[in-house]
């Protein structure tokens, strides 16, 4: 008799805590992206309508996005930031991963020491490097030109970090078992350790993407004209000190410049996914 | 292609202790050669040394009498299956197997052959689109074994290939790796703690301990002429019983009950090992003049294992057929030993082989 009673009680407290969590997640859900919505919302207004701070009219439409579009320089913030953004991540990956290479599987004097001296340098905020950057940029003639925005973010001490952490979870096995085959580092790098790593490669692309994309303070420093000014300053451009601002034009620019960011999110999502070395070994 | 490996030692950087010392053997062309000790006598370490994955501290390796210690792994000409298979996830079995051959630049014809040669040697062929992650671990351990027959070296080590798999299939995969070498005419260097893969497979083993070789010599020398008492102990299923022995004039008296001939005149410490298969023990059953007590019985189905104290508290271990009726505290007398191997007690090296008499161990008075 006592094995044909479930367990309600259980039962019932196990639904409501889970009932209890989703409500939570909801909730935050809404938080999270209650903003963001909003913001995509009243791109489709008419500006005076914004102003009057209300929140609904009768006149949605993509009337803003047109005007962005064709009265402002957009698009070409936009061609800067992709520039940018491509040449950085691109370097990025790079450079890192052969540094990060050179961390794991090459045997040097003073590996560790110098691997230590790439930590030191996450500890300073870029911000702190503001200024003897500038003055770098500066004399080496560079200002308002894509190169000031590049070439200080070719490498980051945090992808190298990363990508050795990934490389150093390779099974010691396939580099020996290389090694045997007659592999050179080159090629070790490129078709085991690069394919290998393909996930943390993929992640680490898309943070530099974006983080140079959402740059904001380095480019207003260095550049000063509209060819080569990227997206964030640029939005911050149409943003008049003085005169009458069109707000519903704004925010659909801003929209326009988040666009990027979702895709290499919905993109990234289905390259993200673990397992992808599975068999490897074992 | 022989190997030859004189004095090698390994010691690793900031360390005192040396892992390996002074190992030096022959092995011979097309010759299946185990390595076997218990883990972390250096047996893995000696093959990654002779693969060149490890540097050598001295000593010197020859590989078809050329001095081998600096050559880079790729120019000893050999190939290597690890205990982990070491396969490339995001490749197919076929672009596995086919990897090394690419990197080595040979025309594509040429690696599609071998390639589909080796797959079908490990029967293998039908899956050869598979990744490794959809294969089974004996699959993943032919796909393995492919990459070292496509490559045609003539040296194949092979680093535990065998642990990761269920009994069953390791027993079905020991023999056709031994059939395959032989087909082959591979040079075979494998690595196992497993006494068992060491005895079926090996032409030669060499026995690792204490970070020196114990002995080298096939496995029927190996149980029946061990050097010193850990060989002896390392092989055979039950375990050699080593019981320690007054030595008297003419006799060895393991305990008050137990006393065995001498023959051999080299005895001359006061104290010996000796060491007793337990398939030479003969036993009868029953409290008269019995000198040993039952401990336990494990029932193996052709064979009975009998553990047993004897009346000085040591332990021997008895295999005796399965139709015996004995139980545990049960008296036993043991009647004969048919042969035993007398070790120095210090140093466990050999000191002499003895045949025993079935019916003529001497058994004193049952003081149970």
């Amino acid at each position: 008799m006592e094995m044909s009673r479930p367990a309600t009680p259980t039962t019932n407290s196990a639904n409501a805590k889970k009932v209890g969590q989703y409500v939570l997640l909801l909730i935050l859900t809404l938080l999270v992206l209650g903003p963001f919505i909003l913001g995509l919302w009243t791109s489709l207004m008419p500006t005076a309508d914004i102003s009057k701070g209300a929140l609904w009219s009768s006149h949605i439409s993509l009337d803003n996005y047109v005007t962005a579009i064709t009265t402002t320089p957009m698009l070409r913030y936009l061609l800067n930031s992709l520039v940018i953004s491509t040449i950085t991540m691109l370097f990025q990956v790079l450079l890192c991963s052969i540094s990060a290479y050179a961390f794991v599987f090459l045997e040097f004097k003073y590996r560790k020491q110098l691997f230590m001296l790439f930590l030191i340098t996450m500890m300073l905020p870029f911000e702190a490097e503001v200024i003897p950057n500038f003055s770098t940029v500066r004399s080496m003639g560079l200002l308002n030109h894509y190169a000031a925005m590049v070439i200080p973010f070719l490498t980051a001490a945090f992808g190298t970090f990363m990508l050795r952490q990934s490389f150093m979870q390779m099974p010691i096995e396939l580099k020996e078992a290389a090694d045997i085959e007659g592999l050179s580092h080159l090629q070790f790098y490129w078709r085991l350790a690069l394919p290998y790593t393909k996930v943390s490669l993929m992640t680490l692309a898309a943070y530099s993407f974006l983080s140079s994309w959402n740059q904001y303070l380095w480019p207003m420093l260095t550049t000063f004209s509209d060819n080569f000014r990227p997206v964030q300053d640029g939005l911050r451009q149409l943003q008049g000190q003085e005169s009458f601002n069109n707000w519903g034009m704004i925010q659909a620019s801003a929209a326009i410049v988040v666009i990027p960011t979702l895709i290499i999110l919905f993109v990234g999502q289905h390259y993200f996914k673990a397992g992808l070395n599975e068999g490897a070994v074992k | 292609m022989t190997i030859t490996l004189e004095q090698l030692s390994k010691t690793y950087e900031g360390s005192h202790q040396p892992v390996l010392k002074d190992i030096s053997v022959q092995i011979n062309e097309g010759e299946f050669f185990v390595i076997v000790g218990p883990s972390g006598c250096g047996k893995s370490t000696l093959l990654r040394m002779i693969a060149g994955l490890t540097g050598i501290s001295s000593g010197k390796l020859m590989i078809n009498g050329e001095v081998a210690n600096q050559m880079p792994p790729k120019d000893r000409a050999l190939s290597m299956v690890f205990q982990s298979y070491a396969l490339f996830p995001f490749m197919n079995v076929a672009e596995n197997v086919g990897f090394g051959l690419k990197s080595r630049k040979l025309p594509k014809d040429e690696i599609n052959h071998r390639v589909n040669e080796a797959l079908a040697m490990v029967n293998l062929s039908e899956l050869r689109d598979r990744k490794p992650k959809e294969l089974s671990g004996g699959q993943r351990q032919r796909v393995a074994l492919a990459r070292a027959i496509a490559s045609e070296a003539k040296i194949c080590l092979m680093d535990e290939p065998l642990s990761n798999l269920d009994a069953q299939l390791r027993a079905k995969m020991r023999i056709e790796l031994k059939q395959l070498q032989r087909n082959l005419g591979l040079t075979v260097i494998y690595v196992t703690h497993d006494q068992v893969e060491a005895m079926t497979m090996a032409d030669r083993v060499m026995v690792l301990n204490d970070q020196k070789v114990q002995q080298v010599d096939t496995p029927e020398n190996l149980y029946q002429h061990p050097h010193n008492s850990f060989v002896a102990q390392f092989f055979g299923t039950p375990q050699i019983n080593l019981l320690t022995a007054n030595v008297t004039q003419c006799e060895l008296i393991i305990d008050s009950a137990l006393h065995l001939p001498i023959t051999s005149s080299r005895i001359n410490n006061s104290k010996v090992l000796i060491g007793i298969r337990p398939a030479d023990v003969r036993i009868r059953v029953g409290s008269q003049g019995a000198n040993a007590r039952v401990a336990a019985v494990s029932y193996l189905g052709d064979q009975l294992v009998i553990t047993a104290d004897l009346n000085d508290s040591q332990t021997i271990r008895i295999v005796a057929g399965s139709q015996m009726q004995v139980a545990p505290d049960d008296l036993i007398k043991i009647v004969g030993i048919k042969c035993f191997d007398v070790f120095d007690i210090n140093s466990k090296e050999l000191i002499s082989i003895q045949k025993g008499d079935v019916n003529d161990a001497r058994v004193a008075a049952a003081e149970f």
